[in-house]
């Protein structure tokens, strides 16, 4: 599986980007596979405020629903419309065309892994 | 090709099928002015059509038009080619698919059960009301409650019931917390649920043995919970042990206690939900008492509550009058109807029907024997099978394919998919969501022990074949009349009507 290694990541299986003005943030390729294959993403409202530990998002697979959590406190500046009409984005590209939002905020980066420990942490599943 | 030796009533593999031709859509079988009703010896009084004029549509519904026998033909083949209870066995974890025995049909075709307006006077229906009463006190005594509405239509129906009552009780003193508990490992209806009443769910994480952790309860209690919702045994088929000091938790801060009666099967006669603790409880008859479920009912959840609850039930209850005749009461703090009339009332006799027949005694045996049939089935299989939850089960057990996929990438699907070759209808799988790749199978009591031997079998028989012949689990079915559906296409893009496909 690929965990690129300029991202951080976190327990719950996301990936985050820290850019110029805002954090992207979307689920790792282990989170894609073992949701199976997506078919709705309910995606947060822009101007949010959220605190980290929040759920934003939502994504429905033809298994389950399971909550997307904010990594870090802080604004809803951009959310990936086009996951409304090709949810399948988060299975085909799920660090690129699959992100999911964009929060303004500080990553505390006690709370986040990088590429080796979330791989380590996939390893002991 | 379903394994050799083992023969059981219980196996479907043998389901005739004329041909694996599809089936048109009854649209496509429609011939411009065929009719599979005639009127014309109608007792409906006729009325000039121009009192109405203004309400008439512009242009006819576009309906198909067939004969009746090209439509009773039509849904025979569709039923032919369904997996149903009465084929063979339905393993579907959960859902409680057990066999509806056939003299709960005699029962609901009698004379006077069916054919019976709702809007009927009291003095015409006593036997009807007489029904209800009966049935009311054996849910009680089953689920020890004091009082029950027969009214709503399913489970998921009843708790939202369940729901609104609870809010009427904490208005009623004064107070309006916000948050429902419900355990990780929960049904899903639990969250909507709470969500469609207007309240919050907060999330009860379950402890490594699989049940809910009274330590990490006590950190989510507080003023705001308005009550919690769980299911014991647990979706995970484990009886929840701390069930009593749990419950004594959320009642401590005035909290209620809602009670998913969707695994009601494992315990009949055994343990009684009042007394552990809970104030409200729906039962699922069309899962315990055996009446129709799957594909939309008619289903019935009736609720029933602890005494401090009764004055919020919503009506109509049947009582006894001044008179000493039956006759309809609503609850003075009611909160209104939850469905028409009385529920989907001709359930409710099928499942009366049911309790009657098997007694107080074997309704005992009945959950008796769900949960010896489950534990039996999982013995059976934990050599094949990685069982995360070992403890012995209730009526249902967890299994898991992780490692199964981790070594050869069998899906927890593929087994699925295969086992309908084998000739039985699929496990639950992907649910509860704490286990992964998951497995969920529930027997219950109506199948026979060689059906439990073959249907073993067979899940052996996939697990092995899964070493060495990945591709023929992940190209199962190959001989049902469909294979593999495009599951993700049709949830994404979805055709609902006739011409959203021809247009």
């Amino acid at each position: 599986m690929n965990f690129p290694e300029h991202l951080n990541y976190t327990s719950d299986h996301e990936w985050l980007d820290a850019g110029a003005d805002a954090v992207t943030v979307g689920v790792t390729d282990y989170a894609q596979d073992a949701l199976g294959d997506v078919v709705y993403v309910g995606l947060p409202q822009i101007g949010k405020e959220v605190a980290a530990g929040d759920s934003i998002a939502e994504i429905e697979s033809t298994k389950s629903v399971s909550d997307v959590y904010a990594p870090l406190t802080g604004t809803i500046t951009e959310i990936n419309d086009a996951l409304n009409e090709r949810p399948e984005l988060i299975n085909e590209d799920p660090y690129g065309e699959g992100w999911i939002c964009k929060i303004a905020g500080t990553v505390d980066l006690s709370t986040v892994l990088d590429q080796q420990g979330y791989r380590a942490l996939i390893q002991q599943r | 090709m379903p394994v050799k030796g083992v023969f059981a009533g219980g196996r479907a593999s043998s389901a005739p099928l004329v041909g694996q031709a599809s089936e048109p859509t009854i649209f496509e079988l429609s011939v411009p002015g065929r009719s599979a009703y005639s009127g014309r010896n109608t007792e409906v009084p006729e009325w000039p059509i121009d009192a109405i004029e203004a309400h008439l549509r512009p242009e006819a519904v576009e309906l198909p038009e067939v004969s009746e026998r090209d439509l009773v033909a039509h849904f025979t083949r569709l039923a032919s080619r369904n997996y149903s209870v009465d084929l063979g066995a339905y393993p579907l974890g959960s859902c409680t698919m057990k066999y509806n025995p056939r003299f709960a049909d005699q029962v609901a075709a009698m004379d006077g059960i069916s054919g019976v307006h709702p809007g009927t006077p009291e003095n015409g229906i006593q036997g009807w009301l007489e029904i209800f009463s009966v049935l009311e006190s054996y849910i009680c005594a089953i689920t020890g409650m004091a009082a029950a509405t027969l009214q709503p239509p399913a489970g998921a129906a009843g708790e939202l019931t369940g729901l609104l009552l609870m809010r009427a009780y904490h208005r009623s003193k004064g107070r309006n917390p916000q948050k429902v508990l419900i355990p990780d490992s929960a049904h899903g209806t639990n969250p909507a649920s709470v969500t469609l009443a207007g309240y919050n769910a907060v999330t009860v994480p379950s402890g490594p043995d699989g049940l809910v952790s009274v330590d990490g309860l006590r950190q989510l209690v507080d003023e705001d919970v308005a009550g919690i919702m769980l299911t014991n045994p647990n979706t995970l088929g484990l009886f929840e042990t701390e069930i009593v000091e749990i419950l004594e938790l959320v009642h401590s801060v005035d909290g209620l206690a809602y009670y998913d009666g969707a695994n009601l099967n494992a315990i009949v006669g055994i343990v009684r939900p009042g007394d552990m603790g809970f104030d409200i409880v729906h039962s699922n008859l069309h899962k315990t008492f055996a009446t129709p479920h799957g594909g939309g009912g008619p289903g019935a959840g009736p609720v029933a509550v602890a005494e401090k609850l009764a004055r919020f039930l919503p009506g109509s209850l049947a009582r006894v009058a001044a008179d000493g005749s039956l006759g309809w009461f609503v609850p003075e703090e009611s909160i209104g109807r939850v469905h028409g009339f009385y529920g989907n009332a001709v359930v409710l006799a099928r499942a009366l029907s049911f309790m009657q027949y098997l007694g107080g005694d074997g309704l005992k045996r009945m959950s008796e024997l769900a949960v010896l049939n489950a534990n039996w089935l999982k013995s059976r299989i934990e050599d094949s099978y990685f069982i995360p939850y070992g403890q012995v089960c209730m009526h249902e057990f967890v299994a898991s394919a992780a490692n199964i996929k981790k070594q050869w990438g069998v899906r927890a699907l593929d087994i699925a998919k295969s086992l309908m070759e084998e000739g039985f209808h699929a496990p639950t799988v992907y649910f509860p969501l704490v286990v992964e790749e998951a497995l969920m199978i529930e027997p219950t009591e109506t199948e026979s022990p060689q059906t439990l031997a073959a249907l073993a079998e067979s899940l052996i028989h996939l697990a092995e074949l899964a070493e060495g012949n990945p591709e023929v689990l992940a190209a199962a079915p190959a001989r049902t009349p469909v294979r593999r559906l495009d599951e993700a296409r049709a949830a994404r893009k979805p055709i609902l009507t006739e011409d959203q496909r021809t247009g």
